[in-house]
């Protein structure tokens, strides 16, 4: 096994407007963590997962993917990550089927369990076929979240995933990341609740506006 | 990893086409709606300006043409409006495939829904305004080259405009210049058909600039929504 961390971030920083959201961020992750980022609203924590998928450029410091950087990986790094953001990207007008079936279209690596099954196990199985439009919120964050049954991407950033899941799904999708870290995955998140899984660790984001506030 | 892990990508083009081409079939009414503008207007011109057939022929070609450019320009800022609001956009750039082929998969998409039909029923408007029989091939055929032209270019002034939330006006500022030569060498194209010229020439060059479009703009679009989504 190499001695280079999945994933180490050090010294990030974010600037916007002249203004430092946060900086000196520091921490990695290895196969089998589970790392809770947790911060007041505001502290940049959607930003932080942002960087992380390489969507936002750092302002400064520096993310490594195996010990190298992230411009030097950038196809092997993407193919094993998987990034559920604040918004589901679920299309009201697509089935729960017809969504999910894209969202595994378009990522890199997948598994053989379908796509039904999927589905069935994230509680939606008499849904599949409604558009959904016609589905809550809650059943909107269960079709982006049926692709963690999918997908093999070892590296999960999951963004507030437990917002309006029900307790059931809570306790469904605390097993589903238990069982990946198991597998050797590791999981980056945000989120309020307190989580019960082995190996979890938590990083607090204090925001610079506040230290200096 | 496991064994069983099949990298069963593909290049992310079929993907963005098919599902693109799935929501434009959910919302029919409203895919259609530049269609339907593009024959209403046309039907109303012979109403406004005269039913004499050797007056309209004159304006015909060009008249259909500007109609074509109009409705075409209407129907680009949906391009990547709702895939930014709902997070699908976000999705895109973070595929590790290359962003100018989803990107490409969703014009293409844009030009089926949109050019297609409007090349389509353009004869019917042909003769509705009275266009002389030599024109209707070259009509066709220019119109399928240059509404193509047209939805790669506007994908990206659509990219550039995206995150604003009133974009729309911007984006027609943009790439209005960039669609006037589409328009000059199409409606050229119609008309040295109808004056019994060789109506291939400019009809080339439009061939050339979709070439062209074909293989820049993608990559512009692609530009322009990293910018974006870094903001």
């Amino acid at each position: 096994m190499s001695q280079a961390p999945l994933l180490s971030v050090e010294n990030l920083a974010f600037e916007r407007d002249d203004s430092c959201l946060f900086s000196g961020v520091n921490f990695s992750v290895d196969p089998g963590d589970v790392l809770q980022i947790e911060g007041a609203n505001g502290s940049g924590k959607t930003t932080l997962l942002r960087m992380l998928t390489g969507s936002l450029q750092p302002s400064a410091g520096n993310i490594s993917y195996l010990g190298q950087a992230l411009s030097a990986c950038r196809y092997d790094y993407l193919s094993d990550m998987l990034y559920i953001g604040h918004q589901p990207a679920v299309k009201l007008n697509l089935s729960a089927e017809e969504n999910l079936r894209w969202m595994v279209a378009t990522s890199a690596q997948s598994n053989d369990v379908s796509v039904k099954d999927a589905l069935t196990q994230v509680g939606l199985a008499g849904y599949t076929d409604l558009p959904c439009y016609a589905l809550s919120a809650g059943q909107h964050r269960r079709v982006a979240l049926a692709r963690l049954l999918i997908s093999e991407a070892r590296l999960w950033y999951l963004d507030e995933p437990f917002t309006s899941i029900d307790k059931q799904g809570v306790a469904f999708l605390q097993s589903c990341l238990q069982q990946h870290v198991a597998k050797g995955g590791a999981v980056i998140l945000s989120t309020h609740q307190d989580l019960s899984l082995t190996g979890l660790r938590r990083y607090k984001l204090v925001s610079d506006v506040e230290a200096i506030a | 990893m496991t064994s069983h892990v099949a990298r069963k990508m593909d290049s992310g083009f079929a993907a963005w086409l098919r599902r693109d081409l799935l929501l434009a079939y959910r919302r029919r009414g409203e895919v259609a709606s530049p269609v339907i503008f593009f024959i209403m207007v046309s039907t109303l011109i012979p109403l406004g300006l005269t039913p004499e057939a050797a007056e309209l022929e004159k304006v015909a070609a060009g008249m259909i043409w500007v109609m074509a450019l109009l409705a075409t320009l209407l129907s680009m800022d949906a391009l990547f409006a709702s895939d930014y609001q709902d997070g699908s956009l976000e999705q895109m750039l973070i595929t590790p495939q290359l962003l100018p082929l989803p990107i490409l998969g969703k014009v293409t998409a844009h030009w089926l829904t949109t050019g297609l039909p409007l090349t389509l029923v353009s004869p019917v408007l042909g003769l509705m305004m009275s266009l002389p029989n030599a024109g209707y091939v070259p009509l066709v055929c220019s119109l399928a080259l240059g509404t193509a032209c047209l939805s790669l270019v506007g994908a990206v002034g659509a990219a550039l405009t995206v995150s604003l939330r009133k974009g729309g006006l911007l984006l027609s500022l943009l790439v209005m210049p960039l669609y006037m030569p589409v328009i000059i060498f199409g409606t050229a194209t119609v008309s040295y058909a109808v004056d019994g010229l060789n109506w291939l020439p400019p009809l080339a060059i439009l061939g050339a600039m979709f070439a062209a479009s074909v293989a820049l703009c993608p990559l512009a679009a692609a530009g322009a929504l990293r910018v974006t989504a870094s903001n």
